[in-house]
């Protein structure tokens, strides 16, 4: 009876340290099985805390969600001059929401990043060759409005998706530096501009 | 007269493609891929592998007909169904790239270190590829078949998960990303959702493949590294562990699945 | 690169069906290198199909058929074990010739 008392926990802890040890040399194969090829760099290989949250099936608990998100909150730069779209050009919108270039390792640092907005969300109804990952924003505005909730929201989400859902699949465009705020004032225009395909 | 009737296929081209575009549906490609398999040219691949297979090459100078693909030596013909696998011999798993390397420089004496630091498409890492082609085309049509009991393959399995839901980079992907839901497309290109059976016998079972957009042969080393490029991470290392790792997760997800290597993508 | 094509051809019926596959680059000449270079014009321009001595099929190529092209055809007559040679040319004047036995 004692020893099946005492065999119980240590089985656990064995699992246990199997599970961490997993993790400590799936996180050292992804350091030493790779190399740093122009802009690539190896320090895209560690994770920083919601990469390392997000890493696994399963979305952790709520309340840690929660605690991450309004982290990333914090990180989100509102527009300097209150100009959220209107001095924007949907035309340039268009172009970097179709663009999926920069920031690999054939790209330099010159490399106009896009925002690859079109690999995963549906915009232009007349663009058919949209991907299906995230959801379809066919009539953006024409179907959400354009109140000061919605836009500020949409600025948010675009700076940093991860403030309003710690695990989403989208990049941080602006907190990552994949766009600069100008860019984004563009795309917020291809969103918003009611003369944009996409409310058409 | 042959004036006129360049015209005329070039205005049928033209409606093609219009019409191509106008469901939604035709996106999947299925169809356009049915017609491609009748004359892939990953054959071409496959007789320039078959050729080097049994060419005196390298320092050596001595043929691959004696390389072990983990049937025993010179036994192709349904080898790369159960690859990757554990060998005793180099203490590792490896897939057939990597096993090939093996061959290649204990054969025949050719550096792997030239495959490794190489380029896709090029030189001997090049000639790795168009034997992946003739070998794996010994397999077509046979189960995926790799063997989860053995504690070594199991262990890079794991790995394998790991690393598939490992969010990093400059854009916080992970091959979840893209490859964790089912009837998803990223652009026009339909993405198999690699967590099921289904889907993970699909995607290993339909590399390597001859791509028609760009008339290029592309191994399974090669579309991982693609994979990652467009992860925005480092360059994974030609046939390092997580190449591995992830071969194993998809092959072993995917066993009982059907090969039919090599395939033929748009 | 201008490896052998890949030939199949079999009879049925007092029909034969060749499926070729060749191996050519087919440049357009209106494409451009990384460095912006053009890239000179490659592709085949005449093909011909013999059965035994008599020819079968002449086809006339241009720089709009994809790399690497498939072909196929039909002819009447063609017995198993009878030779079918197929011949390319291309624009700078290289060629190639493969033959295969029908099956």
């Amino acid at each position: 009876m004692k020893k099946l008392m005492f065999a119980a926990p240590l089985a656990l802890f064995a699992s246990v340290a199997i599970a961490s040890d997993l993790e400590a040399r799936v996180e050292e194969m992804m350091l030493s099985s790779f190399k740093a090829n122009g802009i690539a760099s190896l320090d895209r290989q560690k994770r920083d805390e919601i990469q390392k949250a997000c890493s696994s099936p399963t979305q952790p608990d709520a309340e840690t969600m929660k605690r991450l998100e309004a982290v990333e909150m914090q990180t989100i730069q509102w527009p300097a001059n209150g100009d959220y779209w209107q001095g924007g050009s949907w035309e340039e919108g268009q172009r970097i929401a179709l663009s999926g270039r920069g920031l690999t390792w054939t790209d330099n640092a010159d490399t106009v990043n896009g925002g690859g907005c079109y690999n995963c969300h549906g915009l232009d109804p007349a663009n058919e060759s949209a991907g299906t990952i995230g959801p379809a924003l066919h009539g953006y505005a024409k179907v959400r409005g354009t109140s000061e909730e919605i836009v500020k929201y949409t600025w948010g989400k675009l700076w940093n998706a991860k403030a309003y859902n710690a695990c989403s699949d989208m990049p941080r465009n602006g907190f990552g530096g994949i766009l600069s705020e100008e860019q984004i004032r563009h795309v917020m225009a291809y969103l918003f501009d009611p003369a944009s395909p996409v409310n058409k | 007269m042959r004036k006129k009737l360049l015209a005329t296929v070039v205005g049928t081209a033209a409606v093609l493609a219009a019409s191509s575009m106008t469901s939604a549906q035709e996106l999947n490609f299925d169809e356009y891929r049915q017609m491609l398999r009748d004359g892939n040219p990953a054959e071409l691949f496959e007789m320039e592998g078959e050729e080097l297979w049994v060419t005196a090459r390298g320092p050596k100078n001595a043929t691959l007909e004696q390389c072990d693909l983990g049937l025993g030596p010179g036994v192709v013909e349904g080898a790369a169904a159960q690859m990757p696998r554990y060998f005793a011999d180099t203490d590792k798993v490896q897939d057939l790239e990597s096993r090939l390397m093996t061959c290649m420089e204990t054969l025949q004496g050719i550096d792997s270190k030239e495959i490794i630091d190489g380029r896709f498409r090029q030189g001997e890492r090049g000639k790795v590829a168009a034997i992946v082609a003739y070998v794996t085309g010994q397999s077509h049509g046979h189960k995926i078949n790799v063997d989860l009991s053995d504690p070594k393959v199991k262990d890079m399995y794991d790995l394998g998960e790991k690393a598939f839901f490992y969010r990093t980079g400059a854009m916080d992907f992970s091959c979840a990303s893209c490859h964790s839901q089912d009837g998803l497309r990223i652009r026009a290109t339909g993405l198999p959702n690699i967590t099921t059976p289904e889907g993970a016998a699909e995607g290993w079972g339909s590399w390597p493949a001859y791509r028609v957009s760009n008339s290029q042969f592309w191994t399974m080393q090669h579309r991982l590294w693609d994979c990652f490029r467009q992860q925005r991470t480092a360059e994974p290392i030609f046939g390092s562990d997580v190449t591995i790792a992830l071969s194993v997760y998809m092959a072993g997800k995917g066993n009982g699945g059907e090969a039919v290597w090599p395939g033929v993508k748009r | 690169m201008a490896g052998p094509m890949r030939i199949r051809a079999a009879s049925a019926d007092g029909v034969t069906e060749v499926r070729v596959l060749m191996s050519h680059p087919m440049e357009t000449g209106q494409r451009r290198d990384s460095s912006g270079e053009p890239i000179p014009a490659h592709y085949i321009t005449e093909l011909t199909a013999k059965h035994g001595d008599k020819t079968v099929l002449t086809a006339y190529m241009g720089p709009s058929v994809s790399t690497n092209p498939y072909l196929a055809f039909k002819f009447q007559g063609g017995a198993a074990g009878d030779t079918v040679q197929v011949s390319w040319v291309d624009n700078k004047g290289e060629s190639r010739t493969d033959e295969v036995q029908i099956r």
